[in-house]
């Protein structure tokens, strides 16, 4: 059972930090994804839980073994490259057996395991080729059957997809779902696009400049996000965010308006809250109706007709620009005014610092 | 577009062939034209200054050079069918002048000198050989490449493995290895002489040193038996700083991703040489041991400057030679066969180092 612990992790190159303390439990089995802007650290981090960054404070244990010292190959980890990192000289086949033939398994067990890694990921013709004679998906198949062979503990991938179109993306991110379904090890998995996070993860990490902005389901991200950050990063197309003040306070309901939104109730826990303050309310474009009288008032700038859904950008009259999700069949026209209701239930208030208030 | 393009490139030959014009020129006249009057002249009997036309003379100089023959001694046996022994209990043994010299039974070895022998019970076998000088410069040749292209190859890569590494001032230390690749090969030399000196050299004075006094000195260029090594020895240091820079842009081509899947596979040093570098190596070894291989070929400078080709003719050169019979003993002819001699065992080996090094 190789569950994860992380404690207070950091790195630190010299003296640029940018690891700055992560503390995360992953459970055994569990498939988590970190995702985040280019930069954030995201490969750091999953460095170092594979041993090729040293720690530099902290506590990483793998197992409920502490393994900050540990070499890479005593951690029972895995990893699949974003450049694949095949040996080119090799063919798929000593590729995949590479691991084995280092730790001197018997030859046929060997063999046993290459051809039953190879039935798995559907490759089994591709054996006898050089890397260099195969497409992209079929590297990307040879990477990660080098990494099911040694049946570690723990799976690490690093961007495995962004070199791959987006069709052949989508059926890997299936296979690789398939995979840890079948597999049941804990996999952890890198990316920075978010519907790759939403759609493999049990638990998203999310990261920022080297901070854990969120942990938690993708429904959890996506309906409660903790902070701008990571309300603005979750869902497609981004949340909309609007300048407002309070102008009531209830019980379980505050009553917000500001210069571009007449008020509008959301219920929301009212301590600590004061008449007057400043709050960002977050509405997700799919939460967002066209009616009548509406409290936000805005023009059409560009009408996207998705066929499913039609995609409106509009400007408000202090100049910001909103999106909003509506009906496939909606009639919207350049340059026309329309009235819009954000979906009380659903919306999200963010105090001064940007943290999300919390919903009773 | 693109057919306009192409169309001006290829209108414009002239233009190529005048900016191409001056190197071509001094290729034709430095390389080209001496490489064929080379091959002219050693079928003639062309000298360097003659009063007497030129005359084609057939393979007469490759005759000359490559001339050799065995002779069978029998011990000489006294009237009574016994063997003559001397005072000093040898047997006696034919003079070998009675057949080199206008003997009629053995035309073939007519003006031909001992080369080596060695000794079958009583009977004697010596080869003969036409060209004493050539023939010792051709040992040598091929033994000073024998030595210096493996040995020059290995060190050169032992540097590069070891300055590859990120470590502080590492930079110092490719510039000393590379420093005496800069300096003339004749100011080497010269410097070297000294080093070598029989009475005072540095070598002398240091061996004398370290052995607190026991050690003899040695005339290092001096002495038949030490002079060639002492040739290799100085020939290696000279130039294994270029062969060690090519080994590294070699070394510095092979991704780093591929170290590190080899870490978490849990190669060791000894398994990521093998597995990984050395085969990310294949093409820069074929490069080096093809270059190491022509410029070992041709040795001439550092036995011009220190030794001559002496003593005894221990470090006479194939290239040396050529020059000796060009132009001191203004033997173009003779000059020019070495040369198309050497020619030929150097696209021999080429050829078949590059059959033996080819892609499988
Ligand atoms: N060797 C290094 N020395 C100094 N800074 C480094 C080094 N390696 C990475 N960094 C910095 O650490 C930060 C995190 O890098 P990391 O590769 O983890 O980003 P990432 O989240 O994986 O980004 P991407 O999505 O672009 O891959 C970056 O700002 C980067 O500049
Ligand atoms: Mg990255």
């Amino acid at each position: 059972m190789a569950g994860l612990s992380l404690q207070n992790l950091q790195k630190t190159y010299g003296k640029v930090e940018v690891i700055k303390g992560v503390n995360l439990e992953i459970e055994h089995g569990e498939f988590v994804v970190f995702v985040g802007p280019s930069g954030c650290g995201k490969s750091t981090l999953l460095r170092m839980i594979a041993g090729l960054e040293d720690i530099t404070g902290g506590e990483l244990s793998i197992g409920g073994q502490v393994v900050n010292a540990m070499q890479p190959r005593d951690r029972g980890v895995a990893m699949v490259f974003q450049s694949y990192a095949l040996y080119p000289h090799m063919t798929v086949y000593d590729n995949v057996g590479f691991g084995l033939r280092i730790k001197k398994t018997p030859k046929d067990e060997r063999d046993a395991k290459i051809r039953e890694a190879a039935r798995i990921l559907q490759m089994e013709h591709l054996l006898d080729r050089k890397p260099a004679q195969l497409s992209g998906g079929q590297r990307q198949r040879v990477a990660i059957g080098r990494a099911i062979v040694r049946q570690p503990e723990v799976f690490l991938f690093d961007e495995p997809l962004s070199n791959l179109d987006a069709s052949l993306r989508m059926d890997m991110r299936m296979e690789i779902s398939k995979l840890h379904q079948d597999l049941g090890a804990t996999m952890i998995y890198v990316t920075h696009d978010q519907v790759e996070a939403m759609t493999l993860a049990d638990k998203i990490v999310v990261l920022n400049a080297g901070v854990v902005q969120q942990v938690g389901s993708p429904l959890e991200l996506y309906h409660r996000p903790a902070n701008l950050f990571v309300a603005g990063f979750i869902g497609s197309p981004k949340m909309n965010f609007l300048d407002v003040t309070i102008d009531e306070i209830g019980s379980g309901v505050v009553t917000v308006s500001g210069p571009d939104m007449k008020p509008v109730s959301i219920p929301v826990a009212t301590d600590g809250l004061k008449v007057g303050a400043a709050l960002t309310l977050g509405t997700r474009p799919h939460q967002m109706q066209a009616a009548d009288h509406g409290p936000i008032t805005a023009t059409v700038a560009l009408v996207e007709h998705l066929g499913n859904e039609t995609i409106v950008s509009l400007r408000l009259p202090s100049g910001k620009a909103i999106v909003a999700a509506l009906d496939g069949d909606f009639p919207v026209t350049h340059g026309a005014t329309l009235h819009l209701t954000p979906e009380a239930s659903k919306a999200v208030l963010f105090d001064a610092h940007g943290t999300a208030l919390q919903v009773t | 577009m693109r057919p306009k393009q192409t169309k001006s490139l290829q209108s414009n030959t002239l233009a190529g062939w005048l900016m191409s014009g001056p190197a071509l020129l001094l290729i034709t006249l430095f390389l080209i034209v001496p490489f064929l009057l080379a091959f002219w002249f050693s079928f003639t009997n062309q000298r360097l200054i003659s009063p007497n036309p030129t005359q084609f003379v057939g393979t007469s100089n490759f005759e000359q050079l490559l001339g050799v023959g065995t002779l069978v001694l029998q011990p000489e046996k006294a009237e009574d069918g016994s063997l003559v022994v001397s005072a000093t209990g040898e047997l006696s043994y034919p003079r070998v002048r009675d057949f080199t010299r206008n003997n009629p039974d053995f035309q073939h070895l007519n003006g031909m000198r001992e080369w080596f022998g060695w000794e079958w019970g009583n009977t004697k076998i010596l080869v003969l050989a036409r060209d004493l000088v050539f023939m010792k410069a051709l040992t040598n040749t091929l033994f000073f490449v024998a030595i210096v292209a493996p040995l020059q190859s290995i060190i050169a890569l032992l540097l590069a493995l070891m300055i590859n590494q990120k470590l502080r001032g590492i930079n110092v230390f490719r510039t000393v290895y590379f420093m005496p690749v800069v300096v003339s090969i004749v100011v080497v030399s010269l410097l070297w002489r000294f080093i070598y000196d029989g009475r005072s050299g540095l070598l002398n004075n240091l061996l004398q040193f370290l052995s607190f006094g026991h050690f003899q000195p040695v005339d290092w260029l001096g002495n038949p038996d030490t002079a060639m090594w002492a040739i290799i020895v100085m020939s290696i240091w000279q130039a294994v700083g270029f062969h060690m820079v090519i080994w590294l842009a070699g070394l510095q081509n092979i991704p780093l991703t591929l170290y590190e899947a080899a870490d978490i596979e849990g190669a060791s040093s000894w398994q990521k040489f093998r597995f990984v570098t050395w085969p990310g190596l294949r093409n820069t070894a074929v490069l080096i041991l093809v270059v190491i291989t022509m410029q070992a070929f041709a040795l001439f400078s550092q036995i011009d400057v220190m030794t001559n080709g002496g003593p005894l003719d221990s470090t006479q050169t194939l290239v040396f030679q050529a020059v000796q019979r060009g132009y001191e003993q203004q033997n173009i002819a003779g000059g020019s066969a070495i040369s198309v001699l050497l020619f030929l065992i150097v696209l021999t080996i080429s050829l078949v180092q590059r059959y033996v090094t080819r892609e499988r």
